[in-house]
Parts: C-alpha cells; structure tokens; sequence
C-alpha cells in the first residue's frame, strides 16, 4: 500500500499546480504591455487629413486621450469602427488615430465612408511608432492620461464593454476636462 | 513502376531543396560574417509577437519584417546584442524572448528541470538498490515450468 502513496501524493501535487496554471494563465493573445505606467513614446507624423500638418505627440499633452491603432486592412478594425464612433460623441474623449502601414486615400475613404471618430490621424508608414509602441496586431488602444502616462491597453477591437468596464473608471478617477 | 522510382526520388528530393530555398524568408545580409552571426543569433531568440510561436527569423508577417530591420539597423548603428534586447523588452515585455532571463519570477523554470532530474536520479538509485537487494536473497531456484 505504502509503495502507492508516494506516485499517488506526487501526481495530486502536479494536478493542484497544473490547476493552478491553468486558473491564472492569462488569455494566449493578450500580452501585458510593458508601457503601461511609463511615458507614452513620443511620436511626429503626418497628418491624414493634410499630409503637410504633423502630429505631434507633444501637441497632445494636457488631456486624457485614446490612441487606436487601426488600418484600412484590418478586419477587426472595421468591427470596432461604430464603437469608436459611440466612444467619441458620448465622451467627448478626443481619440487619435494611428493609421498603420496603410493607403492614405483608401484610409481618408473608409473615414469618408464609415464616419471619423479621430479628432486627429498620424500616419505610420514605416511602422517605427507602432514599434516604439509596442503593438503587434491591429486594432490596439491605449489610454494616455493628461501627464502623458500610459495607463490601459486593449488588444483587439473595442466594445462597449470593454468600454465601461476597463476604461471608463480609469476616466472617472480624474475629471474629464468641460465635464 | 518500380524502375521509376530513383527518378521520383531525386525529382522529390530536388523539390525539397528548392523548398528549403524558398521558406528562408529573411535574405538580409550583414557586411562582417561578425556582424552576420549576431544577426542570425538575434533574430533566432526573439519572438514574432504577431505568430508567437515562430522566431523573428522564421516568420514572413510584415511585423517581423519590420522588427528585423530594426535589429540590422541597430546592429549597423553599433549598439550590443544587450541593447538590443532591452530596445525589444522596453516594447514587447519580456515575452518576446524565447530565452527567457533569470529572475526571481523566472527561477523555478530554469531550476525545476535540473531538481526533476536530480529527483528522478535519486528514484533510481533507490529502485536498482531494492532489486539488487531482492536479487542477493533471492535463493529459491527457479521452478520448472515445462516448458523447456
């Protein structure tokens, strides 16, 4: 009997620690950005809307922000479109635009077509900002607080969910400003 | 049919070749064989964020790309492989490498193989001990089973 208890103790102890690994494991696909609680990276890029303007990181200083990184090729950016849109007239939360690796008129098109919720869109051809930003998949957002502070990121599209639940009382814990 | 077959083989070997040829995705080129080894060392121990389970090195996405001509440009511009890495964690978190590095979070994954074996080690010594031990005094002779 005592010849058992050993192999049986030692296999209980590797279910509670797989148990416990699978309890905790964070979803596969999303990766706790690093940035969170850091300085957001500055960037200086061309606006969409007139391509001679640069949006600055600097400019954006001041005010709570959102930062979506979207493009016209991404699927899942369309999906997350209204939702922004909804966002920006209920919050009045300025949001900008990281329009990544994409066709200037075919991203000025869908804005044409679907509505823009961006009070302004840079333009990353190169992908180096969204390097600097860490983001690997469109669509991704980020909350930036008035000091310029990282403070949430969503990877994949945004709902009203994730909305009231995740970002909405990061907001409220400081004052929106005009509200 | 059978007479056909050395062709087959060489034909199916020759398409394997060309294959390997094509799946080499990055055809960048470094101008120091110094240069060209960190190079290949770098992107063979950072991770495609994109595909995750693929090194910068073996993954065609557009990300990858990108991420890989960071590390040329970096290597070029005379920054270390320790740079380098940190220029990918400060971004991507320490997941972006498929070796991770010692901490106190990391420990029990780099000793834990080590102990596993130690343990297993010491289950065998124990269990040759006991059979060796049965085998000593073990002076019954064997019963004729008939079926010699």
């Amino acid at each position: 009997m005592n010849r058992f208890l050993l192999p049986l103790g030692a296999f209980l102890l590797l279910v509670v620690v797989l148990a416990i690994g699978i309890r905790h494991a964070p979803e596969k696909d999303i990766i706790a950005s690093p940035l969170i609680g850091k300085p957001a990276p500055a960037f200086s890029l061309p606006d969409l809307s007139d391509p001679s303007r640069t949006v600055r990181s600097s400019d954006l200083r001041g005010r709570w922000y959102l930062f979506n990184v979207w493009g016209t090729w991404c699927y899942e950016c369309r999906a997350e479109h209204q939702t922004l849109l909804e966002v920006q007239q209920a919050a009045r939360l300025p949001i900008i635009g990281l329009d990544w690796k994409d066709d200037d008129a075919q991203a000025r098109d869908w804005l044409a077509q679907l509505g823009n919720p961006y009070e302004r869109v840079a333009v990353d051809h190169v992908g180096r900002t969204a390097i600097d930003w860490g983001v690997y998949g469109a669509p991704e957002t980020f909350l930036v607080s008035p000091e310029g502070t990282v403070v949430y990121k969503l990877v994949g599209p945004l709902t009203q969910a994730t909305w009231t639940r995740d970002i909405l009382p990061r907001l409220s814990r400081q004052p929106l400003p005009g509200s | 049919m059978s007479r056909r077959r050395p062709v087959a083989m060489l034909l199916l070997l020759g398409a394997l070749a060309l294959a390997a040829a094509a799946l080499a995705v990055d055809p960048t080129e470094m101008p120091t064989p110094q240069l060209q080894a960190r190079y290949v060392a770098l992107t063979h121990e950072l991770r495609c964020m994109q595909c995750q389970n693929e090194t910068l090195a073996d993954s065609p996405v557009q990300l990858a790309a990108d991420l890989r001509a960071e590390v040329r440009d970096m290597l070029l511009a005379g920054k270390s492989d320790e740079e380098i890495r940190a220029f990918m964690v400060a971004r991507y978190g320490d997941f972006i490498l498929f070796r991770p590095r010692f901490t106190a979070r990391t420990a029990w994954l780099w000793l834990a193989p080590g102990i596993l074996l130690l343990v297993g080690a010491a289950v065998l010594v124990r269990v040759m001990r006991q059979r060796a031990a049965l085998l000593a005094g073990d002076i019954e002779p064997v019963e004729d089973d008939g079926r010699n």
